[in-house]
């Protein structure tokens, strides 16, 4: 809520559709994402809110209407090359490689960039010192909250431009939830977009600049986390408020 | 508490008689494996049956043809581990290896270089079939799997059966279908050389030697390089390492090149050991290299290896050591009933292999 949103857009949705089949799942989705800011993207189960991260990736491929990373349309790309553009994702249960170590893991999140990176990984460490007692243990042998940090730290050791996170606080004690969500704000402060996707809309919005409300793929509210919290019709139907 | 009770009545897992009959098809087994080897025993006491020096030779014979074998179990192991499918033409992929390595080395015969610089010559030899099964196995990828890529399992299986008989038949075609003999080796490939109180005959030390050699090389690779990590990242989830930014596709071909190329060693001992290549010749040993993957738990590189020398070992010794006990002649000829029966044995036992299978994401779920 700190930044103005006058940064240069890095992820933009433009008009678009996706379909599974003849199934249409994104409805005409604008969505613009500027340079350093928190946008999380709400709404329940099945509205689409996971296709929006997959079509981002190149994974789902639009019917119509553009997907833009840092102003360039990536339109029927191959993800890999979509994240060499700097887009790294935390995934929904992490999926960490179980069968590589915690020091392999963070490695192989930064597969694509060359030269040194000790200072990220020195970062990565420092954000989570648990990861440092476990770098040679297998990812498979870490508790939920420990694959939560492995998972968060292999994303960032892409040194992403945005950080895709999809429903982070899913499967988590309620404890971790909330230090995950400083978690994000702190890799925010230190210079990272990030787009979270949650079902939890008081806390995204408790963190976040700007909002993206979802229902059966169509965008029903966009608007300032502070004017969303306080918007009628979003407390009654997401953040549990009866009045 | 009811409703669990009625769930779990209901879900039972097989019926009562099959357990029973595994079982007694478990102790059956082991009867006759105590039996056999008793019987040995027994005659060896008695001084009959190989001697002692015979035995060890047995033991050698063994672990090389199973270095051979366990090269060859790599490639299946890999691209189950990637692709989730047995690649049944990987046999032919050895095959071509031999089989265009023979070329060589007539040509070398034929200037009579083979003869002046036997280890350069055979070096040329190697290389020339590591690329071979190398190309041949990135050819069949590109032209047969990758189009099939999102398919159900079963039809790239199919597809592999297929392209196997095709490689089969196109080296038949080609270059006929008599068996082509490698140039006999020099007289000291014979010798026998004193190790670790062992007599070996250098083909088999070279053969075990460039095998562990080519293992260790394999273990390295994948372990330690990124283009290994990004074939481990592949083989256990394939979507997440495209988020990593790997080129999925690229690390797909270079599992099969790598695949291929132990392969073409395999190809190259194959020829030191019994010098004949034929059109056929990637059938057997494939359909072995296939077993010891199974035996030592598909997917897994180290299982494929161990399973390799273990499925050598067990056709090697076990037809002296369990079926001559029961007094059958001619033993020796039964060594693919022994392999196979292992393989039976260790799917009744435990049927993911000794080493544990590697399954991917997708299969896991």
């Amino acid at each position: 809520m700190s930044r103005p949103a006058d940064g240069a857009p890095v992820l933009e949705f433009r008009g678009v559709h996706t379909h599974y089949g003849p199934v249409h799942i994104l409805k005409d989705v604008d969505i613009s994402i500027r340079e350093g800011q928190i946008v999380c993207l709400l709404g329940g189960n099945a509205s689409g809110k996971t296709t929006t991260l997959k079509t981002v990736l190149g994974m789902v491929v639009p019917t119509a209407g553009d997907v833009l990373v840092g102003g360039e349309s990536v339109n029927g790309w191959r993800t890999a090359d979509i994240v060499k553009l700097g887009v790294s994702m935390v995934p929904e249960n992490r999926r960490l490689f179980k069968r590589m170590t915690v020091k392999e893991n963070l490695e192989i999140g930064a597969y694509l960039r060359s030269g040194d990176m000790s200072a990220d990984y020195d970062r990565v460490l420092e954000m989570f010192p648990r990861l440092k007692e476990r770098l040679g243990q297998r990812a498979g042998t870490l508790s939920g909250g420990e694959q939560q940090m492995a998972a968060v730290g292999r994303a960032l050791m892409a040194d992403p431009k945005v950080l895709l996170m999809d429903e982070p606080s899913m499967g988590l004690a309620p404890v971790l939830v909330a230090q995950n969500f400083e978690l994000i704000q702190q890799i925010n402060e230190a210079g990272t977009t990030v787009f979270v996707v949650e079902q939890n809309a008081n806390m995204a919005l408790s963190i976040a600049d700007y909002g993206y409300v979802l229902q059966t793929g169509r965008v029903v509210l966009a608007d300032t986390a502070a004017n969303l919290l306080a918007n009628p019709e979003m407390r009654r139907a997401y953040l549990g408020e009866s009045g | 508490m009811t409703a669990s009770a009625a769930g779990a009545g209901r879900y039972k897992r097989r019926p009562g008689w099959v357990d029973a009959f595994l079982w007694i098809v478990r102790i059956g087994a082991l009867v006759v494996l105590v039996w056999g080897v008793a019987g040995t025993v027994v005659q060896g006491i008695a001084g009959e049956g190989p001697t002692g020096e015979a035995w060890r030779d047995l033991v050698v014979a063994g672990i090389a043809q199973g270095a051979m074998y366990g090269l060859i179990a790599l490639g299946y192991s890999m691209v189950y581990g990637v692709l989730g499918f047995i690649n049944f033409a990987h046999g032919e992929v050895f095959m071509a290896g031999g089989m265009v390595g023979f070329f060589v080395a007539n040509y070398l015969w034929d200037i009579r270089f083979w003869e002046t610089d036997f280890v350069l010559s055979v070096l040329l030899v190697l290389v020339t079939s590591i690329l071979t099964s190398a190309l041949v196995a990135v050819i069949v990828e590109r032209v047969a799997y990758r189009p099939l890529r999102g398919s159900p399992r079963l039809i790239p299986l199919i597809t592999s059966i297929g392209i196997s008989f095709f490689l089969q038949y196109t080296f038949a075609g080609l270059f006929g279908v008599a068996v082509k003999n490698y140039p006999p080796p020099p007289d000291y490939m014979r010798n026998r050389i004193g190790i670790l109180g062992l007599q070996i005959e250098v083909t088999k030390l070279v053969v075990i030697v460039v095998g562990a050699a080519a293992m260790i090389g394999l273990y390295l690779f994948v372990e330690k390089t990124r283009t290994g990590r990004s074939i481990r990242a592949v083989a256990e989830d394939k979507e997440m390492a495209a988020l990593m930014g790997i080129d999925v596709d690229r690390t797909i071909v270079a599992t099969f090149a790598v695949g291929g190329a132990m392969a073409g060693i395999a190809g190259t001992l194959w020829a030191l050991l019994f010098r004949g290549v034929s059109f056929i010749t990637g059938f057997l040993p494939g359909i072995k290299a296939f077993t010891a993957a199974v035996l030592g738990g598909v997917g897994n590189l180290t299982g494929a290896m161990a399973g390799g020398v273990l499925l050598g070992l067990f056709e090697g010794v076990g037809p002296q050591l369990v079926l001559a006990g029961f007094g059958i002649p001619g033993v020796s000829q039964l060594k693919d009933v022994v392999a196979f029966t292992a393989l039976v044995l260790v799917l009744i036992f435990k049927p993911t292999g000794l080493f544990g299978e590697r399954l991917s994401a997708e299969d896991r779920a």
